[in-house]
């Protein structure tokens, strides 16, 4: 009796296939799949997930983590393809937060440079108008 | 009229632009082919993804995580994916049109929108448009990686979370073939489920370690799978309409040169045939 399993990560696809059994590194202990095992879903620690094929064959493939759904007749595997820590992501996302910052403070330094040469024209026009006066003045 | 010279030197500057435009046109149609098979290798992941996610929305846990509980929307975000550069026709111009029609359907009911912006054009373009950015992420390249856009989808799932936005909507844009690309507008969250017939009812995954936290890590996943997917679909609607516009460039640069070409040679016949008058008539005079 065999199962349809699939492998993916979020950049490609690793195996897809007709499997006896599968072995999973989750992230309580040691799987080992046979076909009808009740639903479950569980995550995946960084290690070797091997699918015995028929006729003795393993195909193993390293996983990084990732996350193990488990079908009566399907399992699936998404592995993950970057390295995976909280704090990893927090620095990711830290990072995106400071970018969008960065553009709004440089915004601020546009807004005033639009600003300022505003400023600039008025305070010309107002030169050329004092001088305006001043010329009227002198040729009283 | 124009003296031949003006013409000539006319003509010599449309030519090169033509030389760019084709080059580009190559450049994009060669790309395209990789792009493209990118976002066929990527497209099983995001699939399976969305099928456990259509059975845990239909399966019945004891506990339902943040993400699949639907909440009044108070404040909307949106993810939108747009291109780092240019040339590309009208792709980013349709898809900022889509996001502001969805963002103004919201702000009729009083809703506004924080955004996470992926892509320089989208960046440059709401920075015009106002609106609260929470993160951003560009040069994303032609190979995204899912590393680049952990942080940024992290900010929005972190807004979610505390409340701040009580919807997320992914903007993008979907590749249904070289010549056309769709903009869209799906939700991410709270999750929506997916019709599947073949499930029986009553029945529950088990959960290992509990499922507090390991639907924390799902659901994460599931939207930064979907974001990556549309970012990879991104490159690809790029590749190929900047394929399409740089050939309707050169195109268009062709027929400009022919008809210039036509009226130097007026020039330079009329040139011609006065000089000769002048000749005869000097001629005629001596």
């Amino acid at each position: 009796m065999t199962f349809h399993v699939d492998v993916v990560s979020a950049e490609q696809e690793i195996f897809s296939g007709t499997a006896e059994m599968v072995f999973a590194p989750a992230e309580m202990g040691e799987l080992g799949i046979t076909p009808r095992h009740a639903p479950l879903l569980t995550r995946l620690k960084p290690g070797s997930v091997r699918v015995r094929t028929g006729a003795g064959e393993e195909a193993v493939f390293y996983v990084s983590g990732g996350i193990l759904e488990i079908q009566p007749h399907r399992v699936t595997v998404l592995s993950d393809t970057a390295l995976r820590a909280r704090d990893i992501d927090e620095a990711a996302a830290l990072k995106a937060k400071r970018h969008a910052e960065e553009a709004l403070a440089n915004r601020s330094a546009e807004v005033d440079m639009v600003r300022a040469q505003a400023e600039l024209v008025e305070a010309l026009a107002r030169l050329r108008t004092l001088e305006h006066i001043r010329k009227k003045l002198g040729g009283h | 009229m124009a003296s031949a010279k003006e013409i000539r030197t006319q003509i010599k500057s449309i030519r090169s632009t033509q030389k760019i435009t084709k080059a580009m046109e190559m450049v994009a149609a060669s790309k395209m082919r990789k792009v493209q098979m990118r976002m066929a290798a990527s497209r099983p992941y995001a699939e399976k993804m969305r099928q456990v996610i259509g059975h845990l929305t239909k399966a019945n846990p004891e506990y339902r995580h943040p993400f699949m509980l639907e909440r009044e929307a108070k404040r909307v975000g949106f993810i939108v994916i747009a291109t780092d550069r240019g040339l590309c026709g009208g792709l980013n111009v349709n898809l900022f049109k889509t996001a502001l029609m969805a963002l103004r359907e919201w702000r009729t009911r009083n809703v506004d929108a924080d955004f996470c912006l992926l892509g320089n054009k989208a960046v440059s373009f709401f920075r015009r448009v106002g609106g609260r950015v929470l993160a951003q992420a560009t040069h994303l390249g032609d190979a995204p990686h899912v590393e680049n856009l952990i942080g940024t989808v992290k900010v929005m799932l972190d807004a979610y979370r505390s409340g701040d936005v009580d919807r997320v909507f992914l903007v993008n844009n979907v590749f249904v073939n070289t010549m056309s690309q769709k903009s869209t507008v799906s939700q991410l969250l709270p999750v929506q489920g997916v019709e599947d017939r073949e499930l029986q009812e009553h029945w529950d995954y088990i959960y290992e370690p509990e499922a507090r936290e390991l639907l924390d890590s799902v659901l994460t996943r599931y939207v930064e799978s979907q974001v990556y997917q549309g970012a990879v679909e991104n490159v690809a609607c790029e590749q190929a309409a900047r394929m399409v516009a740089m050939k309707s460039a050169s195109d268009n640069a062709g027929e400009l040169i022919s008809s210039l070409q036509l009226v130097y040679n007026k020039a330079r016949q009329a040139a011609i045939t006065k000089e000769l008058a002048e000749i005869v008539g000097g001629a005629a005079a001596v």
